[in-house]
């Protein structure tokens, strides 16, 4: 038996349990390594959302961390190119030198998880597909993936799209890709499409607002031609078992004020174009008798920041999940079972991030089907040490799970891509 | 093309008697005359009459089609309003044609979840008609808006003059109910964003009819944006147009349009509609910006500096509604126009990295001249996607082969660039052969399995997208000698 041999054996002294393959040639050997051998693999970036999805008990980890930098960036034609573990901080700091943006902007799951920032990698932003609170008017991360080069489970090396918007050659496996957590394929990289960074922002605040007419605020905004980029509801409460409800704590801020619930839309562009729709929010939204109050650029950025690196959930140890449904329905579904838990509304209220210390199984599933009913979904994001285990991590339904079978199936026949990390069978 | 089947031709005549039993007799059409409106697309160049044309009315028909076409291993061929541009929805001899032009209606306009619930029949301008008395707009906007359906729509990823800012048909699909082959009746996404599992609506959108047949979607609509005003600005060089193009976009204005139009059809444009625009001029863009009355301001004022450091011969700003209309009437000319010009034009549709612009530009002028082709050139400029339009005569019989060899080396040419073979017509038959120029053979044999996992004898609009060649050399069809096949120049991938 070859050293390889051995070091890929469990019952051997020399298992080697974590593989670092440094290019894409390597990723690919090792696929068809294991794709002879029928060996399930774990595929990890950087790990900072390892805890999303179900926990996997593979025989091998294939760590990409060693895929790392910037191929080509090319400001002018709005795009920049990356390999698979190219840290987001970093892909961001290069871009900000052009005044660019990844305009999905990539959540910080680091708070979330850890109390502290770990952005992750530009694979893990893709394989996860959790899109920041800009997504209502930019698109999530699958809108933003112009292409990828990746390895397939058989071990073979597969690519789809290009550098630029507009193309429609062949099928757009980046859509496939984007959201499918690692099952379909090792990706080795990723050309994103990159956006100018607004000039300047700034934060509309009306204070004190019930859930419904906070709910409506941010529709309206939304609905309105001042094109806004951000549009979140912070509720006031108070007395939720187990949680951690103080505003105040998180967003520190000179113009803020704490007087209830904060309903916050952001506008951004060039200076005059804030003031005039900003200007033209107090007169449709008719704010004039209402609590508001404006955050400047500095603020407004600050503001965001913590919206976007769910920092309203800072090291929490609770269960927390997102529920995505249209729009129009949130304040119902917040009346009829939310109110007991801490949550707030994102994406003009298409979005509710929740927070609860007691939840078993069943409470998830009643949740999940009361979602369902209302045409949206449910995805668990973290679940506390007593509750250790969901068996529906996202939501799928028999039609569609066969169809998502038979997809796996064209990518890794032998099923050895992060087996069972979304739905038990794929 | 795939073979064809001639026994499954011999046995039409028990085939529509089944397709009568599923759906109403008045909507199986099978006479050679009822038949031959549907032997082409946009792409008219090709023609082929189908076996059988079937209108179904509901989604419970589509799916019994299917299902049965499945069971008796009968080619279907998609077609929604017939307006593509690369052969998508040509029938083939042995097919059964499934048109969706029955699928008419509007279902559902949802202005609280800002969106638009429609049967795929429905055309793309019927959808902002029916939202736009509410101030409200769906924003892909392909030239043949007024006559594509939105289904064709989903199937093509369809663009449009807009889609730089506001992106393509992928972008603004909330859901679909689509049907596939065996049968099976599946809702995908709905009118929440993004959806959870892979993304199959993501798939579907741009896979050209060859993976589902569409039966409901549901869109994004927009609010009109408050202010909208262009600037027409013309150069005596292609070169300087290209690098203005360039410099907008990298001083961080994202307009909602950017066009540009070379010489030839400046001329034609102009002739046809009188837009007024800059004769003298080598090329020529239309800028448009929208937002609100200060920002358009400002940003309009903005481009006006970027065009004169760039050596504009000329600069005009719309003034009034009328006046834009007026700037875009020309460009939104531009395919009759060159109809005009001559009896046929063949019409491609590469994209490129936006820096490449001239060097295309002079590339397309040096192949004119190779091939004795006259050629007028629109692009969506902001998007590096070109629409050469190849002028030929096709009662001329070598005419026609002459300009696919034109169109394709113009399409190679665009990848050797680092650009693609389309940005928004489409592979169908048309592009089809010049796939392996941009992907190799194990990139098209994961495509083809993607399309067997969700069609598995490949029955839903075959021989389009990928060649069929290479498919044959490997289900082992071709002889293939110590290594070598006979005809080595056929391209196999």
């Amino acid at each position: 038996m070859s050293t390889k041999e051995k070091q890929d054996s469990l019952t051997f002294q020399d298992f080697k349990p974590i593989e670092y393959p440094k290019n894409e040639k390597e990723v690919s050997n090792c696929i068809k390594r294991f794709y002879k051998t029928n060996t399930p693999i774990e595929i990890l970036g950087t790990g900072s959302k390892i805890k999303i999805g179900k926990l996997l008990q593979c025989g091998k980890v294939l760590n990409l961390s060693g895929l790392n930098g910037v191929i080509d960036y090319v400001p002018e034609e709005l795009f920049i190119k990356v390999k698979a573990c190219t840290p987001i901080k970093k892909i961001e700091e290069e871009l900000k030198k052009n005044n660019q943006q990844l305009a999905f902007e990539p959540i910080d799951f680091g708070y979330l998880f850890c109390g502290k920032s770990d952005f992750g990698s530009a694979a893990g932003q893709v394989a996860c597909n959790i899109s920041g609170p800009r997504r209502f008017k930019v698109g999530s991360i699958r809108d933003h993936v112009l292409g990828f080069r990746g390895v397939n489970g058989r071990g073979e090396v597969i690519k789809s799209g290009g550098n630029v918007v507009k193309n429609v050659t062949g099928y757009d496996l980046s859509k496939l890709i984007c959201g499918s957590y690692g099952t379909l394929v090792a990706i080795t990289e990723i050309t994103f499409k990159v956006l100018p960074l607004p000039k300047e922002s700034k934060t509309l605040i009306i204070h004190n607002q019930k859930i419904d007419k906070g709910a409506f605020l941010l529709s309206q905004s939304i609905s309105s031609s001042n094109d806004i980029s951000g549009a979140v509801f912070f509720p006031a409460q108070t007395n939720i078992p187990g949680c951690d409800t103080d505003i105040q704590k998180i967003f520190q801020l000179n113009d803020l004020k704490h007087e209830g619930s904060i309903t916050a839309i952001r506008v951004e562009g060039s200076k005059n174009s804030i003031n005039e729709r900003i200007k033209n929010l107090f007169n449709e939204l008719k704010l004039t008798n209402l609590n508001v109050s404006i955050l400047d650029i500095h603020q407004s950025e600050i503001f965001w920041n913590k919206v976007k690196n769910l920092e309203f959930f800072y090291n929490s140890k609770n269960n927390v999940f997102r529920i995505v449904i249209p729009p129009s329905e949130c304040a119902k579904l917040v009346y009829e079972f939310l109110n007991k838990s801490k949550f707030y509304l994102d994406w003009g209220g298409a979005l509710i991030w929740v927070e609860v210390s007691e939840l078993s199984e069943q409470m998830f599933e009643s949740i999940r089907k009361k979602v369902l009913r209302k045409g949206g979904y449910v995805t668990m994001i973290k679940h506390s040490k007593y509750l250790p285990y969901v068996e529906d991590v996202f939501t799928i339904n028999k039609d569609l799970f066969n169809i998502s079978q038979s997809i796996k199936k064209s990518f890794d026949p032998k099923r050895i891509l992060n087996p069972g990390k979304m739905y038990t069978g794929i | 093309m795939p073979k064809i089947d001639r026994k499954l031709i011999s046995k039409k005549d028990s085939i529509v008697a089944d397709l009568k039993k599923i759906i109403k007799a008045e909507n199986v059409l099978d006479h050679e005359d009822q038949t031959r409106p549907f032997e082409t697309d946009g792409l008219s160049a090709y023609k082929q009459k189908p076996l059988i044309v079937v209108f179904p009315e509901n989604t419970k028909e589509v799916s019994e089609i299917l299902s049965y076409c499945n069971k008796a291993r009968i080619k279907v061929v998609p077609r929604g309003a017939g307006t593509g541009l690369s052969g998508g929805a040509l029938p083939l001899a042995d097919s059964v044609l499934l048109c969706l032009g029955k699928f008419n209606k509007i279902i559902d306009i949802d202005y609280k979840n800002r969106c638009v619930v429609s049967q795929p029949g429905v055309t793309n301008l019927s959808i902002t008609k029916a939202v736009q008395d509410k101030g409200f707009y769906y924003a892909p906007d392909p030239s043949s808006q007024i006559a594509c359906s939105i289904g064709g729509n989903v199937a093509e990823n369809s663009g449009g003059v807009h889609s730089l800012k506001y992106g393509t048909t992928t972008n603004n699909l909330l859901g679909a109910e689509v049907v596939f082959m065996d049968g099976q009746i599946s809702r995908l996404g709905g009118k929440t964003f993004d959806s959870e599992g892979y993304d199959i609506l993501g798939l579907i959108t741009g896979s050209e009819g060859l993976l589902c047949v569409i039966t409901e979607v549901t869109v994004k609509i927009l609010k009109n944006p408050q202010s909208v005003k262009a600037a027409l600005i013309g150069f005596s060089t292609i070169d300087d147009a290209g690098r203005c193009v360039s410099d907008i976009i990298a001083s961080g204005i994202i307009p909602a349009g950017m066009e540009m139009m070379d010489k030839s059809l400046i001329h034609a444009t102009d002739n046809f509609v009188k837009a007024g625009y800059p004769r003298d001029a080598e090329a020529m863009i239309i800028v448009e910006i929208d937002g609100t009355k200060n920002e358009v301001d400002e940003i309009i004022e903005s481009i006006g500096n970027i065009a004169k450091k760039n050596k504009s011969s000329s600069i005009k700003f719309s003034k009034n509604e009328k006046q834009r209309l007026k700037f875009w009437a020309g460009r939104k000319a531009a395919f009759p126009a060159c109809g005009d010009m001559a009896p046929d034009y063949y019409c491609m549709d590469g994209t490129i990295p936006r820096s490449k612009l001239a060097e295309v530009l002079k590339e397309i002028k040096r192949l004119s001249k190779k091939y004795d082709l006259p050629v007028a050139n629109a692009f969506h400029a902001g998007d590096g996607n070109l629409h050469p339009l190849i002028m030929y005569d096709s009662n001329n019989k070598l005419a026609l082969e002459k300009t696919e060899k034109f169109g394709a080396e113009i399409l190679k040419y665009c990848v050797k660039v680092g650009g693609v073979l389309t940005g928004e017509h489409g592979v169908g038959i048309e592009k089809r052969e010049l796939m392996c120029e941009m992907f190799n053979n194990t990139d098209i044999q994961q495509q083809i399995k993607i399309k067997k996992a969700l069609d598995s004898s490949s029955l839903l609009n075959p021989g389009k997208v990928y060649p069929i060649l290479r498919k044959c050399a490997e289900e082992g069809r071709v002889h293939v000698h110590k290594g070598k096949t006979r005809f080595p120049d056929i391209p196999r991938f």
